[in-house]
């Protein structure tokens, strides 16, 4: 009887809390590794590179759980980039370019929203359409060349600083702390749980399924754009190429998050520790010297391990009951 | 040729989980050649027990004989060799391969190294004829329905040479018409001295069918009876351990002012359907399959397009056109289907009951978890949900009956002055099913008005106080529930004319 309350919270320890569990592990086992990984320097570096691509996870969060996917995240980071240091050059306002920048996210998320909520096409489908479509787009408009924006005030907003910590990393975290209030505190994040576990169901007990996932991919519009934003900030340019492939990492720190990628199920703060452990994964062998291209191996077996850790708690949480 | 007088003993059987005993010492003999119907609510151990015997679990303790023989399943596989296999209710049919193909998965007929296409399809030829299918062995499954897809299943247990077939809830997927069909091959099995385990929550169906039932109770063996020498009280009460009083609660309609009218309602499958419903009515409304009944509910809720007509609420003309106007407009629907469109089972009982009353619990979009907690616990009492934390227990976790009260908590929370109930009571036990029944008497107590639609005609004639019959989607019959009968009411549904 006492082992099988030992076991009881055991399992709720690693049901609930995996994501934070590996993290620590990873702590751990980093800091025998290399003597440089504790720094406070180092520390913030690893939030500053997860910054772009945890923002874009926080929205793909919302996605996923309603049991959507949303792969023209990275084009979306790359056009939002380029539209609004365009702005920046053309206009000097900073606040035109941000607003710009941001509208590009919000209308083709909306275009997502409206052909996967109100058309039906797969959102799988859908999104790979449009991501390929975006990237055609950048590519005509800047030519496949770079467009510089080097205004102090744009760069703010990807290099600043504020009380010491890197601008894009209070970016990140206001981000999940809204997400997580949306999500766990307001009724729409109960449609988006609800939707991701039964859409008739949902629909039946009266709430506007269409309109609620037309929302769901307007928010990973936005969170992309304010990545793409910030992207170019920091680099001072905006690049053709920019963003392309972020969606996976994003994908992936959901996923490792533990959110069930059928929807219905997950949590939003497992997502940013995701990330962490994707970005502490490039830091640890970077400082470790391991060729760079080997870092993609690791990266796959951690996803890999993260998502059969996932299947072996749910075997295991069928049997405890 | 028949060297024991059972075909199958089971003995002693016990199975053990942790912290729970499913099975205590309960036995099953077998006749051959019989119908062995397996009776008991929810939770009585008859699943674990169907299990034990196929070979897809094994049993803690106790000792199984086929034919006089002590046998040990360690596997689904070592059943089938001695001749027990089971239909399970999803289907195991590889859709994209022809009939003939499924019968002998794994089995084809070779001839050197290439398959007897010839062989195979006149085989399944001659077993689809000894069957009386008209199916050809060539079809695909995919093309089948889900009835043919049954007998599809039951041939491939034959031509594995099983002696025992166990069928779970064989009917259930099934129109009245293919339910005959079913129960014709059942005889033609038994002719061949094959016995039949049958489990089905329908008890007109195990009285018609079965020769001997055996009753569990919370995995305990209680009784085997010859069908000739029980009746329907007999078992009810030997299942729930109890005698079964009245059912159904004692109803004295006096009919008061007209709430709720639809006047030439037509879309979907129904065709100028008008009716009225008064406070405090319980309005039952039947039909067999494809009568329109549950098209008839999904229009009046909004979740199907109206062609034409209109609802009327307290005299008012309103518009429905979506289940969010119904659900505003005071009109509820407690769903036929729970785990398909009536509860999200992956999430917990509190989010489930409170989904469709959102805005009651909020102020500006933002939940207010104390008055949450509130209405959830008092639905939790009111309909005695057996939970012990409402916000950490998955609804999928729960038993059937509990299912369905969290169902009728989530329509009951929205104040609905009309609530539509389709199969109030599918697949919950008898207990819940009494108890659920009062539950929708005592609304009418507080002039909630019910429309009933079920396909049992049993309870919408024992609930109702007024029965509109259905079929081709118009109304062919109106009558108050005391002035009908079960005849009357199936004569009107089938379209057969009455002798007068």
């Amino acid at each position: 009887m006492n082992n099988n309350k030992t076991n009881k919270f055991l399992f709720k320890l690693i049901n609930e809390y995996r994501s934070l569990l590996i993290l620590l592990i990873m702590i751990i086992v980093a800091s025998f590794l290399s003597s440089n990984f504790m720094s406070t320097n180092n520390l913030f570096n690893v939030l500053r590179q997860i910054s772009i691509f945890g923002v874009v996870s926080a929205g793909m969060t919302f996605v996923i759980l309603t049991g959507g996917i949303d792969l023209s995240v990275g084009s979306i980071v790359g056009l939002s980039g380029v539209i609004s240091a365009s702005v920046m050059t053309a206009t000097g306002s900073f606040f035109m370019s941000l607003v710009s920048g941001l509208l590009v996210g919000v209308v083709c998320g909306f275009i997502n929203g409206y052909v996967i909520s109100s058309i039906r096409i797969p959102a799988f489908i859908t999104t790979l359409g449009m991501m390929t479509l975006l990237r055609g787009i950048i590519l005509v408009f800047t030519k496949g060349s770079p467009i510089s924006a080097r205004e102090e005030n744009f760069q703010f907003i990807g290099k600043g600083d504020i009380f010491g910590i890197p601008l894009p990393v209070l970016v990140l975290i206001l981000c999940f702390i809204v997400g997580y209030f949306i999500l766990h505190h307001t009724t729409f994040g109960r449609e988006v749980y609800a939707l991701g576990g039964n859409r008739e169901a949902t629909r039946l007990s009266g709430i506007k399924v269409v309109r609620a996932e037309w929302i769901v991919y307007t928010i990973s519009g936005l969170t992309s754009a304010l990545a793409g934003v910030m992207l170019a900030a920091r680099l001072g340019s905006a690049q053709a190429t920019a963003g392309s492939g972020i969606e996976m990492d994003a994908i992936a720190a959901v996923i490792i998050g533990g959110t069930s990628l059928s929807g219905g199920s997950g949590f939003i703060l497992p997502t940013v520790v995701g990330a962490i452990i994707l970005g502490l994964i490039d830091n640890l062998l970077t400082l470790m010297n391991v060729n760079p291209h080997a870092t993609q191996i690791v990266k796959g077996v951690v996803i890999l391990a993260a998502v059969i850790l996932d299947k072996k708690v749910n075997d295991w949480a069928k049997k405890i009951g | 040729m028949i060297p024991t007088e059972h075909v199958l003993e089971m003995k002693n059987i016990r199975k053990e989980f942790p912290g729970v005993i499913a099975l205590k010492d309960v036995d099953l003999k077998l006749l051959h050649g019989e119908v062995h119907a397996l009776c008991g609510e929810n939770g009585a151990g008859k699943s674990t027990l169907m299990k034990i015997l196929s070979g897809a679990q094994s049993a803690t303790s106790g000792e199984m004989y086929v034919e006089g023989e002590l046998v040990n399943f360690s596997n689904t596989k070592d059943a089938e060799n001695k001749g027990i296999a089971m239909i399970y209710q999803e289907f195991n049919l590889i859709r994209e391969l022809s009939v003939a193909e499924n019968v002998y998965l794994g089995r084809l007929p070779k001839k050197g190294i290439t398959i007897d296409w010839k062989k195979l399809y006149s085989d399944v030829d001659i077993l689809m004829k000894r069957l009386n299918l008209n199916i050809n062995p060539r079809t695909p499954v995919s093309a089948l329905s889900v009835a043919e897809a049954q007998m599809i299943e039951i041939a491939k247990t034959l031509t594995m040479g099983a002696k025992v077939i166990i069928m779970d809830e064989p009917t259930a997927a099934l129109s009245d018409d293919e339910a005959k069909t079913l129960f014709s091959i059942i005889e033609d099995l038994k002719s061949h001295s094959i016995t039949v385990v049958y489990i089905s929550h329908r008890m007109d169906e195990i009285f018609e069918i079965s020769d001997r039932i055996t009753v569990l109770r919370n995995g305990s063996y209680i009784a085997t009876k010859n069908v000739e020498d029980t009746n329907y009280d007999d078992i009810v009460s030997l299942m729930i351990g109890r005698s079964v009083e009245d059912l159904y609660p004692e109803r004295n309609y006096i009919r008061q002012e007209k709430i709720f009218e639809v006047n030439n309602l037509s879309g979907d499958s129904v065709n100028n359907i008008s009716f009225s419903l008064y406070k405090g009515e319980i309005l039952g409304i039947v039909g067999l399959l494809g009568s329109g009944n549950f098209e008839l509910t999904k229009l009046m809720y909004g979740s199907k397009k109206l062609d034409s007509g209109e609802i009327y609420l307290e005299d008012k003309l309103v518009e429905i056109n979506s289940p969010s106007d119904a659900l505003k407009n005071g009109i509820g629907l407690i769903t036929e289907d729970r785990k398909n469109d009536g509860l999200v089972l992956g999430r917990n009982v509190q989010e489930n009951i409170s989904l469709a009353s959102l805005n009651n619990i909020s102020h500006n979009k933002i939940i207010s978890k104390s008055k949450e907690t509130k209405i959830v616990n008092d639905q939790v009492q009111k309909l005695n949900i057996k939970v012990f934390d409402p916000s950490k227990q998955m609804v999928g976790n729960l038993s059937g009956g509990n299912q369905q009260k969290v169902l009728f908590a989530k329509v009951l929370e929205t104040n609905p002055t009309v609530c539509i109930m389709n199969e109030p009571t599918r697949g919950v036990d008898v207990g819940a099913k009494a108890e659920i029944y009062s539950l929708i008497d005592k609304l009418t107590e507080n002039n909630k008005s019910i429309i009933l639609v079920s396909s049992e005609i049993e309870e919408v004639l024992g609930l109702s106080d007024r029965i509109i019959v259905m079929k081709d989607g118009k109304v062919v019959l109106e009558r108050l529930a005391n002035e009908t009968n079960q005849e009357e009411i199936l004569a009107y549904a089938s379209g057969g004319v009455m002798d007068e």
